[in-house]
């Protein structure tokens, strides 16, 4: 009975992706509406072929739910790569206009490229490593398998096809031209649809849980897919122009379309690049260092600290602007409170560790944990001192604005994914441990170095050319044009890309690595699995 | 009044109260006397069970 209406749903989809396809009026939904013919079709065959197989229902509760974890970790890492590669790519680009080929010109120019790199990075990597490791956490803390059994399988595949719609339209000119709010009206609407189903599974999971207490992780990840739920409602209250076009147009106008745009924005990382990674600091540091955390009761307060100030932040972004004086204020102030609770969780997971301090010389894999709270500490000194008025002015639309993004992004979300890859491999995979540490060095240090390039010459850079256009001469007039800061930029801009290259190659060693451990470390003794008395 | 006044007045008035009070409370409920045994045991859920959900017989309340 579910085989026929599932045929059914299938069918009418991919009849109506081919008759969108007919009427299409711009390229970007003629492609995506041929997709989703052609993902509805298969599906619907596959439905077809499989439906005289017995339904075997296997009783699994007594296991985990890894294999979902399993493609997640897959996906995270291959994201990653994608994301860096193409960061890389336009880093050169604007080092070397050249690079904005004539025979690609309007598809893989900068402007084109480069919301496709912040996306690939922050959801398709970022977000990959956010669900992946919420549906490892979320059953290791609640010692419960999975809710929602294929359900889970639906948010990951259904969150791929997301990323993958979202970059093709970028390429061909589907836009809302929204900064990290790009996709269109019916990008959003597929999102909202596996967002449901990710709370579902998520929040599933936990009510059935086997331990009475919510682990602290939870509350974050729970957080952050609330939050993140919210935030895309309200910012993307479009209205299609046609159900057969991509183009759409904002309920909001003016100044409060960019405050949204902004309380978006800002929250979107809050709650996606915060909130959700420090879900992951909660488990995978306590994990790898042995040790529970620091203080349970400062990761409780850090919690509610953290999305009771986040939420307001916002307005930091629109200095100087239409936005009345009070708004960007209470914004401002309210991003200077935010280093108490930023830095309450830093030291929380730093202070993790001791007692543990020799495992920093050992074991690179925590080295690595801890340079991306370290990080996480510093993006959240740098923003706040940003986002105050006097020091806006001088940063703003800079490239310190860019070097700061980064130092958050490269330093504490990625390095914290990288070191719950590193944790996670081997055990997925029952691996007895990684393929070599020695890699894992190498890594941690062509990250660091490459981010360490890239934060300064940003730094320098965004300094210079804001000094540059607000200099002015004994009678008043501006000293420099435009162009002159962009030819002062170019040799940092060469470095800010070798950052890149380094940051770019580290990934792809992490890579080899891991699949290296996949394929030839020892697997682990069966008997192991078997639960041990504890002394 | 408009619209815009009232909410105005109502977000940086009760409701700033309540939000505030809110977490005030939380702060107050952590630092609760016989916490510490109860955070003791949630802050090392990650150590137990590992390989396989808990059974119902070992489920704790």
């Amino acid at each position: 009975m579910s085989n026929v209406i599932k045929l059914i749903a299938l069918g009418l989809i991919a009849l109506f992706g081919a008759i969108a396809a007919n009427y299409a009026r711009d390229l970007a939904y003629q492609v995506h509406s041929i997709l989703v013919m052609l993902i509805a079709g298969g599906l619907f065959i596959w439905t077809l072929r499989n439906a005289e197989e017995p339904d075997i229902l296997t009783d699994r509760s007594a296991e985990y739910m890894d294999d979902v974890v399993r493609y997640g970790v897959i996906a995270t890492a291959f994201w990653g790569v994608v994301g860096f590669l193409v960061g890389t790519f336009i880093a050169f680009q604007l080092a070397f206009p050249a690079l904005n080929f004539e025979w690609a010109q309007g598809y893989a120019n900068f402007g084109r490229l480069r919301p496709l790199h912040t996306s690939a990075v922050i959801f398709a990597f970022g977000g990959n490593a956010l669900i992946a490791t919420s549906f490892y956490v979320v059953q290791r803390t609640s010692a419960a398998r999975l809710w929602g059994g294929n359900l889970g399988w639906f948010v990951f595949w259904g969150y791929q096809l997301f990323i993958v719609l979202a970059a093709t339209g970028y390429l061909l000119g589907g836009t809302q031209s929204k900064e990290y709010a790009e996709p269109e009206w019916y990008v959003d609407l597929w999102l909202t649809i596996v967002w449901v189903a990710y709370l579902a599974v998520f929040l599933g999971t936990i009510v059935k849980r086997k331990e009475p207490h919510i682990y602290v992780a939870n509350w974050f990840y729970l957080a952050f897919i609330v939050t993140v739920a919210m935030l895309h409602l309200v910012n993307n209250m479009t209205i299609p122009v046609s159900i057969w076009g991509s183009k759409s147009v904002i309920v909001w106008s003016g100044v409060q379309d960019a405050m949204i745009q902004w309380w978006y924005g800002h929250n979107a990382v809050g709650f996606f690049l915060t909130a959700g990674f420090l879900g992951m600091m909660y488990y995978f540091i306590p994990k790898q260092a042995e040790r529970p955390v620091f203080s349970y009761k400062l990761s409780i307060i850090h919690f509610w600290a953290l999305i009771f100030l986040y939420i307001w932040a916002g307005p930091h972004h629109l200095h100087y602007t239409a936005l009345p004086d009070w708004a960007s204020t209470l914004g401002m102030v309210f991003s200077v409170v935010l280093w108490m609770p930023s830095w309450g969780g830093m030291i929380n997971g730093l202070m993790t560790l001791s007692g543990a301090w020799d495992k920093l010389r050992t074991d690179p894999v925590i080295r690595m944990m801890v340079i991306s709270v370290g990080f996480y500490g510093m993006s959240t000194f740098e923003g706040p001192m940003m986002s105050i008025r006097a020091v806006n002015s001088l940063s703003h639309y800079t490239d310190w604005t860019i070097g700061h993004v980064h130092s958050g992004a490269l330093g504490w979300n990625g390095m914290i994914t990288f070191g719950a890859l590193y944790f996670l491999v081997p055990v997925l995979w029952k691996r007895e441990r990684l393929y070599s540490l020695q890699l894992v060095s190498w890594h941690f240090w062509l990250a660091t170095i490459g981010i360490v390039l890239y934060a300064a010459s940003m730094w320098v850079t965004g300094i210079m050319e804001g000094l540059m256009w607000r200099e002015v001469d004994a009678n008043g007039f501006l000293v420099n044009s435009f162009a002159d800061t962009v030819a002062a930029k170019f040799p940092m801009y060469v470095v800010r890309a070798l950052g890149g290259v380094l940051f770019l190659t580290g990934s792809l060693i992490m890579c080899y690595n891991l699949w290296m451990t996949v394929r030839k470390a020892p697997a682990k003794e069966a008997s192991l699995s078997v639960a041990v008395p504890a002394e | 009044m408009e619209e815009y006044t009232i909410l105005r007045q109502f977000a940086d008035s009760w409701m700033l109260l309540v939000l505030f009070a809110f977490f005030i409370g939380v702060v107050l409920w952590v630092f609760r006397p016989g916490a510490g045994k109860a955070h003791r045991d949630t802050a090392n859920i990650p150590f137990r069970h590992q390989d396989k959900p808990a059974t119902s017989e070992e489920a704790r309340k």
